[in-house]
């Protein structure tokens, strides 16, 4: 078995266009929700989200990649830029071969759907673009980011809904520690902000018409967000030897499915993702610093997550920190585990717990110290990511600093 | 516009050439469009003159569409507007 660690991260989100500015917004405690803009909002009993803005595509993609590129994919090939050059990798011979692509969404091309289904049954046009199918799939993203960097390895998209990018990450991790591939470019991305992708949220009434304000006992749902976040896992030893800038460690990951509800999360499937995330990485609960929670906001995900951690953690749990960065970008959805990771690497690396903002209330079921409102300066050796995805299917990853 | 300048126009806008470098004996190939350009290019086509193209990408020479070069194809078009416009 090799060890893992991660050479390069790359984002765009609300809070940034790069990993700089997104890190500068989560120490400033910043919210990057804000009122959704575009056709048809007004339509919409939700208008607010995490949209990205000033996303210039002039100058980034020419005509042709516009015509190929879903809002999603234009995300993920940024970030995937700013993560691979400061890797300081470029892919040939062997390296290529080996290294490959394995990015989350949960929705691919959302965007192109809608702007096509409104043009064949609102506009009723009979002709759609001849590109629309290479565009809308949700394996687009990591295919133009495998030929835009020539990884020829193993690629593949995978789609969990909230879980996808801690589930891409976790494959990727598994093949660089098996040695399977050298490295391997991984993450997520999401782009459902247009009228049907928040539509059809809408329907299920979990969404916050105000804000994000996860564990807090005056919160009232979720908030979607959108962008990527890409990352370069790296064999340590290569890294190393190359004299690579190493950001932290991926030391372990456990995946577990509820087998009980498609919507509500269950305590016991959480539980036992984490406690086999501190198994797989040897870790012992007691060393965890830092916990990034899925955190979304609702009654029904706080209050699992927060039983779950207690579970595993017994009183450990009420010294370790955990915090949900969802209320400043808001949920990315099969992007949402990328990001996060951010957050858990400026724990690692920079000693910044990133705050849980938009907090106002103590609840009782969510008595965990949850940094409220304001980034904390703390030392910490091993952090989680959780990801609790609807369908019960749930991913952790667990990371240390090197 | 002429159907033939407006054809010469979309052709070389999908090659990223001027329209002067687009001549009627200029096959796709010379202008360096592909398949996936070609699909595009007759998208642009049927969207300008509002009408249908009868071309299948899986056997281009099925059909009597000819594409062998631009002149070819202006008449072709030129035929399907007198079909379908009457």
């Amino acid at each position: 078995m090799h060890r893992v660690v991660i050479t390069g991260a790359g984002t765009v989100n609300a809070l940034g266009h790069d990993v700089p500015d997104t890190l500068e917004a989560m120490r400033e405690g910043r919210c990057g929700i804000g009122a959704l803009e575009f056709q048809d909002v007004e339509r919409l009993s939700i208008q607010i989200g995490g949209q990205v803005r000033r996303f210039e595509t002039e100058g980034r993609y020419n005509r042709q990649q516009m015509s190929l590129y879903d809002r999603f994919t234009q995300f993920t090939l940024a970030a995937a830029k700013e993560a691979i050059d400061q890797a300081g990798l470029s892919f040939s011979g062997d390296l290529a071969a080996k290294s490959g692509v394995v990015l989350g969404t949960a929705g691919g091309g959302v965007s192109t759907w809608d702007a096509n289904y409104r043009s064949v049954y609102e506009e009723g046009k009979n002709r759609v673009h001849p590109f629309v199918v290479p565009k809308l799939m949700n394996n687009a993203a990591a295919s133009h980011v495998s030929m835009e960097h020539n990884l020829k390895g193993p690629s593949f998209t995978v789609s969990t809904a909230c879980a996808s990018s801690n589930h891409a990450m976790a494959q990727a991790f598994q093949m660089v520690r098996t040695g399977m591939a050298p490295a391997m470019i991984t993450g997520g991305s999401e782009s459902m902000l247009c009228f049907g992708g928040v539509k059809a949220w809408e329907g299920l009434r979990v969404m916050s018409r105000d804000a994000c304000r996860p564990f807090s006992a005056n919160r009232n749902g979720m908030v979607q967000g959108e962008g990527a976040g890409v990352f370069v896992f790296e064999e340590y030893e290569r890294a190393r030897k190359r004299g690579a800038d190493i950001l932290c460690e991926v030391i372990g990951f456990a995946m577990s499915s509820d087998a009980s509800d498609i919507v509500m999360p269950s305590k016991n499937g959480a539980a036992r993702a984490i406690a086999g995330a501190l198994a797989d990485a040897q870790v012992n609960r007691d060393q965890v610093g830092y916990i990034n929670a899925h955190g979304t906001g609702t009654a029904a995900n706080d209050k699992t997550e927060c039983a779950a951690v207690a579970d595993v953690f017994g009183p450990h749990a009420d010294k370790l920190m955990i915090s949900s960065t969802k209320s400043m970008h808001g949920h990315l959805i099969g992007g949402t585990g990328a990001v996060e990771l951010l957050a858990c690497i400026m724990a690692l690396r920079d000693g910044v717990i990133a705050p849980t903002i938009g907090y106002e209330e103590p609840d009782p079921e969510c008595a965990l110290d949850v940094v409220p409102n304001q980034a904390r300066d703390a030392k910490v050796d091993v952090v989680l990511s959780n990801a609790f995805a609807f369908g019960g299917m749930n991913a952790v990853l667990a990371l240390r600093s090197v | 516009m002429s159907v033939q300048d407006k054809v010469v126009e979309i052709i070389a806008e999908q090659a990223v050439l001027e329209p002067g470098d687009v001549t009627l004996d200029s096959t796709l190939e010379s202008l360096g469009i592909d398949s996936l350009g070609l699909v595009e290019s007759i998208f642009a086509i049927e969207e300008e003159f509002d009408i249908s193209v009868p071309f299948n990408a899986n056997d281009p020479s099925e059909g009597d569409f000819d594409i062998s070069n631009v002149a070819s194809i202006v008449t072709g078009i030129e035929k399907l507007i007198k079909e379908q416009k009457s």
